[in-house]
């Protein structure tokens, strides 16, 4: 199983990673073979085995729903690289441009 | 002896009879620390005021009783700790300062511990060298120029070169264990649940522990005491009551049922690892306990489900990581350039690496074939589990294939580094509880360890049978020459 180049690119894009050319290159080829390391697991035959994904038995756990002191704003934005007015100050996501009047 | 070579039940002794100081345990730590950590590079940030000032309240009088009362403790830099940097031991959490301690750093505070410093870790816990760090590589205190194994090496290598008295880790795949292997330490993984993973910056939720590296079995049955117990902030762990760990230390094993898996004993590990490892569990059995041999049938594709689950998991985790909230960021040309742009550059390779396999094994069209294939066969690996305890108490078998190895050896080679983790992940996956502890040396002086591995919430048996084999060799007391 070798991962294309291609294949590469869409991964890198839906997890929002910038890659260089040559850590692309790299990653192809080491991605390629974990990835040919797990097919191993296709010798088994799970058809009849649920999946485990937490060893809890635990389902929606609850607490009592009470008031107390949230962690103060100031304390969450002084990690912020930008905040501006008590909140986090990001680039606009739709653009500047205000949008076009739309005639009825 | 020198007060930095104390173990915490020798320094507790001391401190509650008036022979030692909190300050003067503290300062013999720091002055330590300052002979030795250019060399072993265990830290990456040290809190020597706030240790000291904190030292002279407890000998003014503070925290009487206290179980670590005066005790200088270390924690890996992937807890967070109030007003102090917490790195993960990444560029993109190099100026992060948590607003609120991790719940196991806040019950190390109010059991009375000096808090003196935050160790080195593979970026985000992911790696078996600490050479995955983004600031440098810790090196191992019995040989410097070998890798401390990882992720918590910096937590090991801290504790083996007297550093601190003991420390806090967390385990993923086996980062406790196979560092505490490698640097002759004692160190515990609890079960999934045990403690509380509030303020652990997350790797993958379903497996990520914390747990404890110390010099000897008793410590970490007194930390494990400490941290372990129900976290209203954290929905999983467990409400289960916290036995007095120290009880189990009787020393008597006589009749316990303990199990040598034989796929753990595979072509290609050092000899003198399964020697010392047999050699041990001979040990065990003159001290009255039943060897017998269990199997554990599908401990080859350990190492394949988790480093398609661990990923998966990891590679939603780290999405929290866009520039925007806390963190480095770096400016694109739009808010999506910018995401990448800080990602890219925030992170390292083995990072990069892990998330893009994980965000491979969970888009469209290969789900069913990794990730979910993945979670089936970790059923089957926590069934071979559930099996062999229902014959024996507690399982014994090597921590690591090898001692410690060079660093640099394995940079290059994701796969081989992923199989020093070969005899470590499967607890994980099946959410039990393991201990590793030393077992002998190799032919270069290099630290053996050997796993007692338990059920869940065995912590007690676990540590029942390694207190009885500690206390009849001397491994743990050897330390290293630096």
């Amino acid at each position: 199983m070798r991962l294309t180049r291609e294949e590469v690119d869409h991964i890198a894009e839906l997890a929002k990673l910038a890659l260089t050319e040559e850590e692309k290159e790299r990653f192809a080829e080491q991605l390629s073979a974990v990835l040919e390391y797990a097919a191993r697991l296709q010798e088994l035959d799970t058809e009849a085995i649920p999946p485990t994904a937490t060893v809890l038995p635990l389902r929606n756990v609850m607490r009592p729903d009470e008031p107390r002191p949230p962690t103060p704003r100031e304390d969450i934005l002084a990690n912020a690289p930008a905040a501006e007015e008590g909140c986090f100050l990001v680039q606009a996501v739709w653009g500047v441009e205000p949008e076009p009047e739309v005639e009825p | 002896m020198n007060l930095y070579e104390l173990t915490i039940h020798e320094a507790r002794r001391l401190l509650d009879a008036g022979e030692v100081s909190a300050e003067e345990l503290t300062e013999a730590v720091l002055a330590r620390i300052l002979e030795v950590d250019n060399d072993v590079q265990a830290y990456i940030t040290l809190m020597p005021e706030e240790a000291l000032e904190q030292a002279r309240a407890i000998d003014a009088g503070g925290g009487s009783g206290a179980p670590l009362r005066g005790i200088p403790l270390a924690v890996k830099d992937v807890l967070c700790t109030a007003g102090v940097p917490t790195t993960c031991g990444s560029r993109i959490l190099e100026n992060f300062i948590p607003p609120y301690d991790a719940t196991v750093v806040a019950r190390l505070r109010a059991a009375g511990a000096i808090i003196i410093g935050k160790t080195n870790t593979d970026e985000f816990a992911m790696g078996s060298s600490t050479e995955n760090s983004a600031f440098f590589p810790t090196h191992n205190p019995w040989d410097l120029s070998r890798v401390p194994g990882g992720s918590s090496g910096g937590s090991a290598a801290a504790v083996a070169a007297g550093e601190c008295l003991g420390a806090l880790g967390t385990d993923t795949g086996g980062s406790v264990r196979q560092p505490a292997a490698l640097c002759g330490v004692v160190g515990l993984k609890p079960t999934y649940g045990r403690v509380s993973r509030y303020g652990l910056v997350a790797f993958a939720s379903s497996l990520d522990q914390v747990g404890v590296l110390t010099k000897d079995v008793t410590d970490a049955a007194i930390v494990l005491g400490v941290i372990a117990g129900h976290d209203p902030m954290d929905s999983t762990s467990v409400d289960a009551p916290v036995p007095d760990y120290t009880a189990a230390l009787t020393g008597d094993i006589r009749g316990m049922r303990v199990g040598v898996p034989k796929e753990y004993f595979i072509e290609g590990m050092q000899p003198e690892v399964e020697e010392a490892v047999r050699a041990a569990v001979d040990q065990l059995a003159d001290l009255g306990a039943e060897v017998v041999e269990v199997s554990l049938p599908h401990t080859d594709y350990a190492l394949p489900v988790y480093y398609l689950i661990a990923p998966a998991e990891a590679s939603a985790n780290l999405a929290r990581y866009d520039g925007v909230r806390y963190g480095l960021r770096v400016q694109g040309t739009d808010l999506e350039e910018t995401y990448k742009a800080t990602r890219g550059r925030g992170f390292g390779p083995e990072v990069k690496r892990r998330i893009m396999l994980g965000t491979y094994a969970l888009s469209a069209g290969y789900y069913d074939a990794y990730y979910l294939k993945a979670q089936k066969v970790r059923t089957l690996i926590k069934q071979d589990f559930d099996r062999a305890f229902e014959q024996v108490d507690v399982i014994v078998a090597p921590t690591t294939p090898t001692t410690a190895f060079r660093l640099g050896e394995k940079v290059d080679d994701p796969l081989q580094m992923y199989l020093s983790d070969v005899f470590t992940l499967s607890m994980n996956l099946a959410g039990i509880c393991g201990l590793s502890l030393p077992c002998g040396f190799d032919r270069q002086g290099l630290p053996i360890g050997m796993q007692v591995i338990g059920p869940a919430f065995g912590e007690e048996t676990v540590l029942r049978v390694a207190y009885a084999y500690e206390q009849a060799t001397e491994w743990h007391k050897r330390r290293c020459g630096l």
